[in-house]
């Protein structure tokens, strides 16, 4: 979609140093009056997990539309079938993570082709990593019924009880298993 | 002021999907800011070199719980018309036991991972990928774990109606927590840094 742009980015963002990430608590400050914004205007917070949900749910209707629709899984993504499940306030709502996250790696001089890894292991292993970390988070974030975003963020400033048991639980899953993989990033 | 505004039928879904959309860029532009495109930056919290997730995470919290409450108090939110997840202890405690091992292992989060996309990390389309690949796992075998799924169901509970404490109580200790855990944090990057280097 936006290769091309990014490209661009890339060459600009190589001309020169990327500026320094912000202080946490003014980033925080600006994502919590964000989240806010949310539930002023909307009545619910952030997420992301739930958008790759809605398309995981149209891509099955579209390949095997009988077997989507008799999953419960998927018929509460699909709906009726009176609205495109691609119509979803969680996918525009991610769209615009895309274009907030470039906006600000651009300006910030921070847009660039990479793999992100530490020096000990190769390019190849690292993405292979981070396919099944991604796939362990696909389907963990859908039994916790949402993810960092969903439930630790929103669900913690509305003090949901099963959303503190996720954040509490996803801070230990990672100190965990920290130890294990200390050699993809230190 | 009638608060949510969308709940109070202000505008209509159309205009609810625009209004995702401009939430969307914030939520990225913040997450962008804070340095959470990167993988080596996210993963530091679980090496205790850079706490930058926890303090993010929790003067985000902070901000729109204490926002919340006190719009809440003045009467220009009805809280009850703001969403509250509904609680299934036991699977979203496994659930966030997964999210955390997929986190460390993958090195992001899902919203995270589309910053990192956004600004070039190749490792972070993989990710997606493998999320994308996770979600239809799940869709797949959710027939089977449909039980497990719906087990332990608590309702739309709260902290305060759990321990029966003071709205305003329980947002108070959270702060208190919060600026604790703050402390702590920069407290524990300066040893940690210090002892095994940057």
């Amino acid at each position: 979609m936006d290769a091309k742009v990014m490209m661009a980015g890339g060459a600009a963002g190589s001309e020169r140093t990327p500026q320094p990430y912000w202080n946490p608590y003014p980033a925080g400050i600006g994502l919590g009056l964000v989240l806010l914004a949310a539930f002023v205007v909307m009545g619910r917070g952030l997420g992301a997990s739930g958008a790759f949900s809605s398309l995981v749910a149209a891509a099955t209707e579209a390949v095997a539309p009988a077997h989507a629709r008799e999953n419960p899984f998927y018929a509460e993504y699909l709906g009726d079938g009176t609205k495109n499940p691609l119509m979803d306030w969680l996918v525009f709502e991610v769209v615009g993570v895309f274009v907030g996250g470039f906006i600000s790696g651009i300006l910030a001089g921070r847009v660039r082709k990479a793999i992100e890894r530490g020096p000990a292991i190769s390019g190849a292993t690292r993405l292979l990593l981070a396919f099944f970390g991604g796939g362990i988070m696909g389907f963990g974030a859908k039994l916790a019924r949402g993810c960092t975003s969903g439930q630790a963020l929103t669900g913690g400033a509305v003090l949901g009880v099963g959303s503190w048991a996720a954040m509490m639980a996803i801070f230990g899953g990672a100190y965990a298993l920290a130890y294990f993989v200390r050699r993809q990033w230190q | 002021m009638n608060a949510p505004f969308f709940k109070y039928g202000l505008f209509g879904d159309n205009v609810s999907l625009i209004v995702a959309f401009v939430i969307g860029i914030g939520f990225g532009f913040f997450l962008e800011r804070a340095g959470f495109g990167s993988a080596k930056k996210l993963t530091a919290q679980f090496y205790l070199k850079d706490l930058s997730v926890f303090k993010v995470m929790f003067s985000a919290i902070l901000t729109a719980m204490i926002g919340l409450f006190y719009l809440s108090w003045l009467g220009l939110v009805d809280l009850s018309l703001v969403y509250v997840s509904p609680t299934y202890i036991i699977p979203q405690t496994v659930g966030g036991l997964l999210l955390g091992a997929g986190f460390v292992v993958g090195g992001y989060c899902p919203g995270t991972s589309c910053v990192a996309v956004s600004t070039g990390k190749l490792d972070a389309v993989v990710f997606l990928t493998g999320i994308v690949a996770g979600i239809l796992v799940f869709g797949e075998v959710f027939p089977w774990i449909s039980t497990f799924y719906n087990s332990t169901p608590m309702g739309q509970i709260t902290l305060p109606q759990l321990l029966n404490i003071p709205y305003g109580m329980v947002v108070f200790c959270v702060v208190l927590m919060a600026i604790g855990g703050f402390a702590g944090a920069t407290w524990v990057e300066k040893k940690f840094s210090a002892t095994k280097g940057a």
